[in-house]
């Protein structure tokens, strides 16, 4: 797999994302209050809200359109609510951040 | 033929390697071993007891002088080895000895890790790694002095303990929110920060040191935020890095630390290493448990079994501390996948969390109460299944059949002169005893003797909670909706706790209050957010994390994920300026829409968020600042024209909406706050259906307040009839006060004076002078802290990474 660097860890805020853009779309890049890191389309599967600018409780986000809450880890929506959103491979080596090329690409194809 | 081993380096690891090496191949090697520290070899990890003064140097030596003589090895002290010619297979030290070698370790530990702030090499200064540095602190602590110790992970508290124990006056500065961040999760954290301030030592967290000044020795420490802390006595604790520069200069391959193979060689089959300074599997380690394994495989690799291999383990963390039990081992970090069982004592200080995945023990944090850490960890190294013990688990080992949790206890560990009723000021200790002393046994009995929940009724679920602990089963209180599913506890009850408790952090409310989740929920989180800035404007820091987006960012989020702008506009009033400059920003930033609001000023939609500090910026030039058209705040105070040029005015009604939203904006509120001033009975403000309004009277000022124009449409109620613009403001400003202070969050003005009665309301704004007062002084302190505009901030730099993606990538493959 070809990882590209995104930057540091403490460029995230704990409970907080970023975003990171590519051709196809907004990437957000969660990090929880224990410094995981997740990596999921920007993309509420709801009507579209920009989820990296939800409230981080946990290892969820919810979406600050409608209050879907979405599982970082599995893309899915929680509670009553269906739908999924992508989720890219991230990795974190010695703070530095890297998502994997591939999996951004093959959302273009 | 004998075969010469020379160790560099005389810690922990390598001595322990020798242990192991002369058991399994006596005789084997002829062994010289170079120490830098002029000593033997000691347990280091025991320098905290020494630092504290619990133990002597004596008694933490591992390997005495005689035991090199009776092994037969070399042992050069206070010999430093500055190379290694690979080529001749020699090392030479900084006296001037060379020593050849069959087989080389590499033992060079690491060097702590110093801020390169100014000042950091003023005498005065130190680090916390070998028993020199101990020595120069126990010295330093004769002075009884005052220290700051930066860093407030395990080696810093250690060390901040030790000085505290000398007698210094410790200061720990800490760059992060909370204490041990890498070992603890928030809630451990929090408690852990209380047990070390209850010691004397202070702590600051969020502490970003600037400077470290002084005449020639270090005098005072300096803070990015302008704090000024004085010193004698400056120790750096954090962090350390593997010390890999004498192998790098050799030409070993060195990545973070030395590269070893999981036999523990390095890239020249010849030269080992292991402690601190390897690096294997891309992982360096701290902790003596991996160093110690490291010691067994090196060993067994010498001694000729090339099948010895170092595999990475956990190691559970513990603090050094007399009197801090604290444990800390593998994941907790949360998922969806993984479970957690929480345990909260808030009366005895003990919080367990377990992390599960798949019936497994993956990660573990004790605090206050860590007997079970070993059969914790014993658990998860043996993967046992714990599914037959999941509801007992966390009790422990000895756990059969104890008592249930205790949903009383955060109200039974109350102190008795802990105020339950703020209205009337009564406190716990009256409540039970009059219910004892008098045998109440209805909450109507104990409001006529003791006046708890008498007024405001917020406080009606604690005193429900006390009479249960009193009486026994035989009362049954009335059902409390729960906040959220993170507790059990309504929010009149989380407020009360949190004034009487003295609760300042949300960690700290979580703890206290037992809460069943880690971090909270989108539901909980911003409402904890809100009662704490309300209650403590001083001392609380704003959590943005637990804001919505649109207060995080000051602008409001549409449904394409742009945001609007809104600016304000005192009154409703502006000018020519203001609507230029306006129309400089809409044409500059492409603005698709321009919309005058219900709120008598002008929303700018469909901006970018990335534009949104330039947008500000512009319209700061102008004298704009937030209309906070985003906040659960004050909102807009709408006016008419008034006496000024209206031919019915009987007051100035424009010049009373800007003063009174000149005094209160930026005031935060548990829901959105709208305003009107109209100045005569035709009501062109529209103030009758507001959260708060006037309408002007030849006579004075009659205040209205709890009306809705929204989801419900409801007049407002009169407050009272006052005779001047300085009367109509304090009675205003004490009405918003008593709302902030007993209003659940998201609760409109409305709907609170229902629950409450329009008639208490009445009798504390317009009756009780002196809790007018009160509450009117109580919002002036608040604003100070409040009234900074958020824009400018942001223009000014604050929370960049908001308004900026992360990185950009992928696009220049696309253009291929």
């Amino acid at each position: 797999m070809n990882w590209i660097s995104i930057g540091t860890l403490s460029d995230i805020p704990r409970r907080g994302a970023r975003c990171v853009a590519t051709p196809q779309g907004k990437v957000a890049v969660f990090r929880t209050q224990d410094d995981q890191v997740y990596a999921i389309d920007d993309h509420c599967p709801h009507k579209g809200g920009p989820l990296s600018q939800g409230i981080v409780h946990g290892a969820a986000v919810t979406c600050p359109l409608h209050n879907w809450v979405i599982s970082l880890e599995t893309g899915k929506a929680l509670g009553a609510d269906e739908g999924a959103v992508r989720t890219i491979p991230v990795k974190v080596e010695d703070e530095r951040l890297f998502l994997a090329l591939e999996a951004l690409a093959s959302r273009a194809a | 033929m004998t075969e010469r081993l020379v160790i560099i380096g005389n810690g922990m690891a390598p001595g322990r390697m020798l242990e192991h090496l002369l058991e399994q191949a006596p005789g084997r090697y002829a062994v010289t071993i170079f120490n830098a520290e002029p000593r033997v070899n000691y347990d280091r990890i025991m320098l905290s007891p020494v630092l504290s003064g619990e133990k002597a140097y004596e008694e933490i030596i591992i390997h005495g002088d005689g035991w090199y003589i009776a092994n037969n090895i070399t042992l050069y002290k206070g010999h430093k080895i500055v190379a290694i010619d690979r080529a001749a297979k020699t090392v030479t030290s900084d006296h001037g000895v060379t020593e050849a070698y069959d087989k080389l370790v590499i033992a060079t530990g690491s060097v702590p890790f110093i801020i390169p702030v100014p000042g950091h090499n003023l005498p005065g200064v130190l680090t916390y790694r070998d028993l020199d540095d101990v020595q120069a602190m126990m010295l330093a602590a004769q002075s009884r002095a005052k220290a700051v110790v930066i860093g407030g992970g395990l080696l810093g508290l250690e060390a901040a303990a030790g000085l505290n124990a000398q007698g210094m006056d410790v200061t720990v500065l800490h760059v992060m929110p909370t204490l041990m961040e890498r070992q603890l999760d928030p809630a451990a954290g929090y408690l852990l920060q209380r047990a070390v301030e209850q010691r004397g030592i202070k702590v600051i967290t969020k502490a970003n040191t600037q400077a470290i000044t002084g005449n020639g020795k270090v005098e005072q420490v300096e803070l990015a935020d302008g704090t000024i802390i004085p010193a004698t006595l400056v120790v750096m604790a954090v962090g350390i890095r593997p010390n890999a520069a004498l192998a790098k200069e050799a030409g070993v391959a060195v990545n973070r630390g030395i590269v070893v193979d999981a036999g523990m060689r390095s890239n020249d089959p010849d030269i080992y290493a292991l402690g601190e300074c390897a690096e294997v599997n891309g992982m360096v380690y701290g902790l003596v448990a991996p160093l110690y394994e490291m010691a067994r495989v090196a060993a067994h690799q010498l001694a000729g079994n090339e099948a010895a291999a170092f595999v990475h383990m956990d190691t559970p963390t513990k603090l050094k501390v007399t009197g801090i039990d604290l444990f800390s081992l593998g994941d907790f970090a949360e998922g969806e996948d993984r479970q957690e069982i929480v345990l909260r004592d808030a009366a005895a200080g003990v919080y367990k969390r377990l992390v599960l995945k798949d019936d497994r023990i993956i990660g573990t944090v004790l605090y206050g109460e860590t007997a079970d850490g070993a059969w914790f960890n014993d658990l998860k190294k043996k993967q046992t299944d714990i599914s037959q013990m999941r509801d007992t688990l966390i009790f422990g080992q000895s756990y059969q059949g104890g008592a249930p949790l205790d949903p009383m206890a955060a109200v039974a560990a109350l102190p008795d002169d802990a105020e339950i009723c703020g209205c009337n000021g009564v406190c716990k200790g009256k409540i039970t005893g009059a219910i004892t002393a008098k045998g109440l046994t209805s909450l109507d009995d104990v409001r006529a003797h003791t006046k708890a929940s008498a007024s405001c009724g917020s406080c009606t679920g604690l005193v429900e909670k006390l009479m249960v602990l009193t009486l026994g089963d035989t009362y049954n209180p009335a059902a409390v909706q729960p906040m959220c599913s993170c507790t059990t506890l309504g929010h009149d009850e989380v407020r009360r706790l949190i004034i009487a408790k003295q609760l300042k952090t949300i960690p700290a409310v979580m703890q206290e209050l037992e809460w069943k989740t880690s971090c909270g929920c989108a539901k909980c989180r911003p409402a904890l957010n809100y009662y704490l800035v309300c209650d403590w404007p001083d001392d609380y820091a704003d959590d943005y994390q637990s804001r919505f987006i649109n207060e995080r960012v000051h602008a409001n989020i549409q449904k394409d994920g742009t945001y609007s702008v809104v600016p304000r506009m005192w009154g409703g009033v502006t000018n020519a300026a203001e609507l230029r400059a306006i129309a400089d920003v809409v044409d500059k930033f492409e603005i698709p829409m321009v919309k005058v609001t219900g709120g008598q000023r002008i929303d700018m939609l469909g901006i970018r968020k990335e534009d949104l500090p330039a947008v500000w910026a512009d319209l700061g030039q102008a004298g704009f600042v937030s209309g906070h058209a985003y906040a659960k705040g004050l909102r807009t105070v709408k006016t008419c024209v008034g006496s000024d040029w209206c031919r019915f005015g009987t007051q100035d009604s424009t010049g009373l909406g800007i003063r009174i939203e000149k005094f209160m904006w930026g005031s935060w509120t548990p829901a959105k706050v709208k305003m009107a001033v109209s100045g005569c009975p035709r009501n062109c403000a529209e103030a009758t259906c507001k959260d708060v309004g006037v309408i002007c009277v030849d006579s004075g000022y009659e205040i209205h307040f709890a009306g809705a124009a929204g989801l419900d449409i409801k007049g407002t109620e009169v407050l009272g009839l006052v005779k001047t613009e300085d009367e109509a403001l304090e009675h205003i400003v004490a009405l918003t006060q008593m709302y902030r202070e007993q209003g659940r969050y998201l609760e409109r003005i409305y709907k609170w004076a229902k629950r409450i009665g329009i008639p208490e309301i009445k009798r504390q704004i317009m009756d009780d002078g002196a809790k007018r007062k009160a509450y009117y002084e109580r919002f002036v302190f608040s604003q100070k802290f409040a009234q900074v505009d958020p824009w400018s901030e942001r223009v000014s730099g604050k929370d960049k990474h908001e308004f900026r993606p992360m990185a950009s990538v992928g696009f220049a493959q696309a253009a291929e």
